[in-house]
């Protein structure tokens, strides 16, 4: 029903998934703008990371070394996508398409041949789920606050700037002695790990994990960014600090899926939604380019 | 020192596009020597900067610097030893990164990345003194994005970058071409300074005659992939535009064609 009430009722629940989607925008962050390459793994590796953690905590093991083991299965597959794309010289978009492909027969051998496994949270021990979502929102903060400080930190060390001036200038990194290859194959590799770490506490929310969750999550990583990009941008007109880009990041992934909530609540078909995820996010990424070039 | 050995380079070999850039090449450049290059358009001058470089692999022939063979080592591992500027002003900074943040990665040029931090306090104050030096007014503006620089003063800067770390050679190819002449007069003045400073062994390509001529211990001029003029000592100080180009039609047979050259 399309009551005031009802739309209120779901923002909270909005609020938790969009830390969440915002945390995955984080690691799609480090490859399309740092690296500023288009790194489409990510719709596998999420995936990859909520199937890991599942299988894991519904075998017992504790969900905080699930997600870990996510991270680190995600830097795996990141190794994968940059070592195709810099050993091979597979351009980059279709190394991540070729692994993400992939990915998806890897994605079902780890839930056992299911395409969908649940997780209840009554049965299995998980720190952040939908049924208690004042604490998911949280949890997702706690989350999001840690690893935009430990970004904010690498980023200024010596190998993350390395990283930065190969995403800047390939030509100039190298000529300053950086293996630019190396660079590229980390930046890949801590994308997908924040990726799959973010696909781990999608499917601990959301009580299952499905062999397809994964899908669009590069398009909703890239709306997340943008509508971060542009809320900062009337902020703070004059530019900001790397920390608050990377705050926005988040702010943009629960704006992102509060519009979604909106557009749903307002009974547009949720089959539309995609499309028009897809037009708006077209559109952001035009804007700048259309401004620059006439 | 660097030391070149018959070194040749073909692009697209067996293509329509066959080009050979270099045909053996032979040269040795002293400590502390500094060189000028010219030549007309496409005879090789970039290439050769390139090939010393490690931008690709040489087809035959060997290059040491300080008697260590590179000529197999690859462009990011020769960086230890080679410091560069570009004629593009935008090819040697990171444009979204701050000045400082430029400066702090040419002064790890060939080092290890770690994981400490990017940038100390005493490297800023080093840059700032530095900067200061050079009269660019970059002094107070560590934290500007390096885009927002002229051409010019990304060229200093570049400069300044590209011997932070004492290279055992400097390569400037055609680092003025793109500046307006007062800029390019500024940009070559702080070039003659620290590589006279730092006594660095120097190869300099230049369109403009003149500046090969003022500028230097040593000319050299490239013709169809190979060195055909090597003019040094006396003979180099009592050069002249017109006598260059006397000697260039008598060793090439051709006339001298560089669309960008100045002559006088
Ligand atoms: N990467 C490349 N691929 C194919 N051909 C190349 C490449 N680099 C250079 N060449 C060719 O090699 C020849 C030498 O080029 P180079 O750039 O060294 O000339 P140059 O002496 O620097 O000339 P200019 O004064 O125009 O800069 C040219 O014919 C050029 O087209
Ligand atoms: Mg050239």
């Amino acid at each position: 029903m399309i009551t005031l009430s009802n739309l209120i009722s779901r923002i909270p629940g909005g609020i938790a998934q969009g830390i969440i989607w915002g945390i995955m925008a984080l690691g799609i962050y480090i490859t399309f703008r740092v690296l500023k390459e288009s790194d489409l793994t990510v719709d596998g590796s999420f995936a990859t990371g909520g199937a890991a953690a599942v299988m894991m905590i519904t075998s017992g093991i504790s969900p905080w070394i699930a997600v870990i083991c996510s991270f680190l299965i995600g830097i795996l597959v990141g190794c994968v996508t940059g070592l195709i794309h810099t050993k091979m010289k597979i351009p980059a978009i279709l190394s991540g398409i070729l692994v993400q492909f992939g990915l998806y027969s890897v994605n079902l051998h780890i839930m056992g041949m299911v395409a969908n496994v649940s997780c209840n949270p009554s049965k299995n021990n998980v720190f952040i789920t939908m049924r208690s979502i004042p604490k998911a929102i949280l949890v997702g903060i706690i989350f999001a606050a840690v690893l935009i400080a430990i970004m904010y930190w690498y980023f200024g060390t010596e190998q993350g700037c390395a990283i930065r001036a190969t995403g800047n200038n390939e030509r100039m990194a190298k000529a300053q002695g950086i293996n630019v290859n190396n660079m590229k194959v980390i930046g890949f590799a801590l994308g997908n790990g924040l990726v799959a770490l973010a696909g781990a506490l999608m499917a601990q929310y959301q009580g299952f994990s499905d062999v397809n969750m994964g899908r669009g999550a590069i398009v909703i990583g890239l709306a997340a960014i943008i509508i971060g990009e542009v809320l900062s941008e009337i902020i703070f007109p004059k530019g900001c600090q790397f920390f608050t880009r990377l705050i926005f990041v988040i702010i943009g992934g629960i704006v992102y899926y509060l519009i979604m909530i909106v557009v749903l609540w307002l009974r547009v078909d949720s089959n539309d939604l995609k499309l028009a995820t897809a037009v708006i996010v077209m559109l952001s990424l035009a804007i700048p380019n259309l401004k620059k070039g006439e | 020192m660097l030391r070149i050995e018959n070194i040749k380079k073909t692009f697209n070999p067996r293509t329509i596009n066959e080009k050979i850039a270099l045909n053996g090449v032979d040269l040795v450049l002293n400590d502390g020597e500094f060189v000028t290059v010219i030549g007309s358009n496409g005879a090789g001058k970039s290439t050769l900067l390139n090939a010393i470089a490690g931008v690709w692999l040489v087809d035959e022939g060997k290059i040491f610097i300080d008697d260590v063979d590179v000529t197999k080592l690859p462009e990011d591992k020769r960086a230890k030893y080679i410091g560069r500027v570009f004629q593009d002003p935008m090819m040697g900074t990171a444009a979204d990164m701050w000045i400082e943040e430029n400066l702090a990665l040419a002064h790890r040029r060939g080092l290890k990345r770690s994981l400490r931090q990017g940038i100390s306090n005493s490297e800023r104050e080093t840059f700032k003194l530095l900067l200061k030096e050079f009269d660019l007014g970059l002094e107070d503006r560590l934290s500007t994005k390096v885009g927002l620089l002229s051409g010019g003063q990304r060229q200093a800067l570049t400069l300044i970058m590209a011997t932070l770390q004492r290279p055992k050679l400097l390569l400037l190819d055609e680092h003025t071409a793109a500046l307006d002449p007062k800029t390019a007069a500024k940009v070559l003045d702080v070039t003659e300074k620290i590589v006279r400073k730092s006594q660095l062994t120097t190869f300099m390509v230049t369109h403009n005659m003149k500046d090969a001529i003022i500028h230097g211990d040593r000319l050299l001029m490239l013709n169809n992939g190979k060195i055909i003029l090597d003019i040094k000592g006396e003979e180099k100080k009592k050069l002249t535009v017109e006598s260059l180009l006397e000697k260039f039609e008598q060793a090439s047979g051709e006339e001298f064609s560089n669309d960008a050259a100045i002559l006088g």
